[in-house]
């Protein structure tokens, strides 16, 4: 069966964000981008369907810019077959994501298609959840594990626990921190990656209008919290406890 | 204007989560309520009971008894034929649902909303809390998910709504819930609980995590976190984890105990009321944020805390 996997190209998980001096949104200038770390534990989870023989092809999408290759180029190196890069300039938001996914899932038929849960940048949390609706498919969202046979049977991390579901096939799982331990794509990998194949799309190719509904009027720091005291003893803590009313 | 609120509840009895999100979509129009489930008559006398909720719109079936998305998005799509917004917790439930009652009414989603600053105008935090982004939305209907500890909760009591009960089919039975392995615990809910105590990856094992969080917890009747590290190290279950990518809580005192106090870590707690942080490292950023801090050996410090309070 054929896998599909949506990867998105974000600011690296270790860079601390800036808020533009304009109010206008982030700075990503000359900050260092890396595959949105949900979506490289998708691909890693593809891999492993392949390499115990459940899936058979792995095909990496991303919607996003011409940079958004060196993303795809990552998952084809950690062991993804071909890629497709649907380009464009502007910030598509995860409803129009998704509307481009299920045209691609309608002419590329997988049976499952997986999902970082949310990206790092505009933590939505929706793509895949959309995307499942828009297929009529069902969905297995923040997997902590996945089984895949003539149906696949997802965990899930809930707020009271690990919520278990079986799902028809075609379906969208999306992946959360502890489905598994992404690998890193060895140097003969990424040398194979660049010869695998990757085709360039654009929207309106699947003839999905990406225009924003959410406009963003801007973008500010959030409120600082100011530093307290210190202080010197356990005593003195039991007694700040105290007069916060919540020890005798 | 006319706001359906999905209801978070277990069949029983109706979380905390619901509360702030009803006060969310009162500042948007009237409040009425959805409760899906199966055989939710106490939930549903319950959700009528809320202030501010004028109608509760009951729908029972076996099959949204688990409330799986794939069964209760169709019944809120169909209900929003007569409603302007779509207003639901960021809980897990409401994460997994709302995208999907969005994609079928063709909306782009308001994530976990901050603050409603007019009827299309809401602020929500992007880049893990980083930054606080103010989106206006141009869909005629609105699908919203609420950040529930940026609002107040609505009164549990005092309100009188209708009740209706409504067309609970849909379900294309193409998922099925197979189970539930609850964490059991004696001490609060980590989203509910006025005090929560919060470990690191100082602790050094999951022994010594327990062996000197559980007693200190138990003393002050507060719930467990643990930092992302923590649990990464296995030394807390991953429904402890307080951050971006695990719960975000805001209770009346959060205690931090040999987290450093990374920037995932802060994006789940800042907004708690009082932040206490005990740590060895003087440096450590939690102590940028918190309201009192001691510095120390949290090995000597916890067992002397936890025996003089």
């Amino acid at each position: 069966m054929k896998v599909l996997v949506a990867v998105k190209r974000v600011i690296d998980f270790n860079v601390k964000p800036r808020v533009k001096m304009d109010g206008s949104g982030v700075d990503l200038a000359n900050v260092k981008m890396s595959m949105n770390p949900f979506d490289e534990i998708a691909v890693e989870e593809a891999i492993r369907l392949k390499e115990k023989g459940v899936a058979t092809e792995i095909v990496a999408v991303s919607v996003g810019p011409a940079k958004a290759q060196e993303t795809l180029r990552t998952a084809l190196a950690m062991g993804a077959d071909r890629a497709i890069l649907v380009q464009t300039d502007e910030e598509v938001e995860p409803l129009g994501v998704a509307k481009i996914l299920a045209k691609i899932a309608g002419e590329e038929q997988p049976q499952l298609v997986i999902l970082g849960k949310q990206a790092i940048d505009d933590d939505n949390n929706a793509t895949g959840q959309m995307l499942a609706a828009l297929l009529g498919w069902p969905q297995g969202t923040f997997a902590s594990k996945v089984e895949v046979s003539d149906s696949a049977t997802v965990t899930r991390e809930v707020d009271g626990g690990l919520e278990t579901v079986k799902l028809n096939l075609p379906a969208v799982v999306t992946t959360d921190l502890r489905l598994n331990e992404p690998r890193y794509a060895s140097l003969p990998n990424i040398m194979k990656a660049k010869s695998k194949p990757l085709a360039t799309k654009a929207p309106a190719d699947y003839g999905v209008d990406t225009a924003r509904r959410l406009e963003t009027l801007k973008v500010v720091e959030p409120a600082k919290r100011q530093a307290g005291i210190k202080v010197g003893s356990v005593d003195e803590l039991v007694e700040r406890l105290k007069g916060l009313g919540i020890a005798k | 204007m006319s706001v359906l609120v999905l209801v978070e509840h277990d069949g029983k009895s109706i979380k905390d989560a619901t509360l702030a999100t009803v006060t969310a979509a009162s500042k948007l129009g009237e409040v009425h309520a959805l409760v899906a489930g199966n055989n939710v008559d106490a939930v549903t006398q319950g959700a009528a009971k809320i202030a501010g909720v004028a109608k509760v719109y009951a729908a029972s079936a076996p099959a949204l008894e688990h409330q799986l998305a794939e069964a209760v998005a169709p019944v809120a799509a169909g209900l929003m034929e007569s409603h302007d917004a779509f207003v639901v917790p960021a809980t897990t439930t409401g994460k997994n649902i709302a995208p999907r009652v969005a994609a079928l009414l063709d909306v782009m989603q308001i994530t976990d909303i901050l603050s409603v600053e007019g009827p299309d105008t809401f602020t929500r935090p992007i880049y893990a809390g980083n930054a606080i982004a103010t989106v206006k939305s141009k869909d005629a209907k609105k699908v919203i998910t609420v950040r529930t500890t940026a609002f107040e909760k609505a009164a549990a009591e005092g309100g009188s709504g209708t009740v209706e009960q409504v067309d609970a089919a849909g379900d294309p039975g193409t998922s099925s819930f197979v189970s539930l392995d609850a964490s059991e615990s004696e001490r609060p809910e980590l989203t509910s609980a006025k005090v929560i105590v919060s470990g690191g990856r100082a602790f050094g094992s999951s022994d010594q995590f327990h062996a000197l969080l559980d007693p200190l917890a138990d003393k002050l009747g507060a719930a467990v976190g643990a930092s992302r590290a923590a649990v990464d190290a296995g030394y807390a279950p991953n429904d402890y984890q307080v951050g971006q990518t695990g719960k975000i809580v805001a209770p009346e005192v959060y205690v931090a105990i040999g987290i450093s106090g990374a920037i995932q870590h802060l994006a789940g707690m800042k907004d708690s009321k009082t932040i206490i942080a005990i740590n060895k490292d003087e440096e450590a950023p939690i102590f940028q944020v918190a309201d009192i801090g001691l510095v120390g050996d949290l090995f000597k410090i916890v067992p002397e805390l936890t025996e003089k309070l």
